[in-house]
């Protein structure tokens, strides 16, 4: 099963991509920061990768800054 | 007892303040921004949505602009000391407060040069005076949004459209009127705000901010504090995110479910018809004290041009007396002296006595001001 990672440079930025979010119906959840990324704030948020447009438009309209959008699978 | 020193700390607050804040420790326990688990996503949560409302209460769009302090004078100390450079123009007023006043003066050491625009004795500003002053080398203009010791409102709108047109940026001290007054930075020119928590927007003490418009440029912004935020750890450096940069160490999270609480019992109970109630009680205290022969007011004694501040003294009666025996005989409490405006008090001829101040706050009654006036009235004449 393929899901994405978005990557945010602060916690707050992951609270004001997962409220925009939840707003428009995409459903999503925080996730501690997969081990592979050196991020550190500690969270990130997971979604259904088929959704992975509507995510990465969402966010930019926004001005929510990002670290990064990453695909990946189960293990 | 009646309170009357909401000018100082707002008190009662609302019970949903203190669930709010209870619940925060219980059920919202963990760090904030510091790991991944469901309890410091919870506190996260708090901090954001507080942020959220703050943001839309103050009319500007990014939440993140929204900066936690401890307080009002924290959030003014950060915009000055961030914001001013030796050889920097700064216009004020005479009516500002010490939280504005003292780093000034600090910053005079260091080779700023400040300008003082005289206020008139009834603590009003006019802004043709004030265009006299802000030109082109003027960096920063700062004013307080209403006066702490007389209440008077000063017209922020007109001197943000004087400071932009010199290329200035406008600072305002929103202290006494957030919670009061409708204030839209988008609408009124405000570049920067800081505001307390603990006043009229009912929190506890201990939390504050500084408000940066959306069109502010950040990177005129330097920090005050530096160190852990929770993000980029691996860097040596403080980071440039907002509101990370400005936000070290972990932050008051009671304070800010406080905070939000607040705030959105101020929303719900309507800023205009809290503005509405505090001009019906103001007007009446100003009017009842005003046939007391021996008292003479301060201010404009228009409730329509001042918030729910009056200061008051007796011909002959030293004022931490007045004050004493309010509280001793009759349990209304006051505050007298120089309120921390030793400015402002000279402007208004009340310097070094001071003055007696009574600040009423959303949960006076109008049986309480009548209560206090009788009280007051004794005191003066026996």
């Amino acid at each position: 099963m393929q899901y994405g990672v978005v990557l945010f440079h602060t916690t707050s930025a992951v609270m004001k991509a997962e409220k925009l979010l939840l707003k428009k119906g995409v459903s999503i959840k925080l996730i501690p920061v997969p081990r592979e990324f050196s991020s550190d704030c500690g969270l990130s948020l997971r979604f259904d990768w088929d959704r992975r447009d509507s995510v990465a438009s969402e966010l930019n309209a926004a001005g929510v800054e990002m670290m990064g959008i990453h695909q990946m699978s189960l293990k | 007892m009646i309170y009357l020193d909401n000018a100082a700390t707002s008190w009662p607050k609302p019970p949903v303040v203190l669930k709010a804040m209870a619940d925060a420790m219980e059920q919202a326990g963990g760090n904030p921004g510091r790991s991944g688990h469901r309890l410091s996503i919870a506190a996260a949560r708090i901090m954001f949505d507080t942020r959220d409302e703050l943001a839309g209460f103050f009319g500007i769009h990014d939440p993140l602009r929204v900066i936690f302090t401890a307080n009002a004078t924290y959030a003014l100390n950060l915009a000055l000391n961030g914001l001013l450079k030796p050889g920097d123009k700064v216009v004020t007023t005479s009516i500002d407060h010490n939280a504005v006043r003292r780093p000034l003066r600090h910053l005079e050491k260091h080779g700023i040069h400040l300008d003082i625009v005289s206020c008139a004795a009834d603590g009003s500003l006019d802004v043709s005076a004030m265009t006299r002053h802000i030109d082109a080398a003027t960096r920063l203009v700062i004013i307080t949004h209403a006066s702490n010791v007389v209440g008077t409102i000063l017209p922020v709108s007109a001197v943000a459209e004087i400071a932009h047109h010199a290329g200035a940026l406008l600072l305002v001290d929103a202290a006494q009127t957030a919670g009061v007054l409708p204030i839209n930075m988008t609408e009124m020119g405000i570049d920067l705000l800081a505001f307390t928590g603990h006043k009229e927007l009912l929190g506890p003490p201990g939390i504050g901010g500084l408000v940066m418009a959306d069109t502010f440029e950040v990177s005129r912004l330097e920090t005050m504090v530096r160190g852990g935020t929770g993000s980029l750890s691996e860097l040596e450096e403080q980071p440039d995110d907002l509101p990370d940069k400005f936000e070290s160490g972990t932050a008051n999270l009671v304070g800010i479910a406080g905070l939000g609480a607040g705030l959105r019992y101020v929303k719900e109970r309507n800023l205009e018809q809290i503005g509405e109630y505090f001009k019906k009680i103001t007007r009446i205290l100003i009017q009842d004290l005003s046939v007391i022969p021996e008292i003479r007011l301060y201010g404009t004694l228009d409730a329509e041009q001042a918030v729910s501040v009056v200061s008051f003294t007796a011909a002959g009666r030293r004022v931490s007396e007045i004050g004493m025996r309010l509280d001793d005989e009759f349990g209304i409490l006051s505050r007298v002296g120089l309120h921390c405006a030793p400015a402002a008090h000279r402007t208004i001829g009340s310097f070094p006595e001071g003055t007696v101040r009574l600040s009423p706050g959303s949960f006076t009654t109008i049986d309480d001001i009548k209560k206090a006036v009788q009280a007051i009235s004794e005191v003066v004449k026996t």
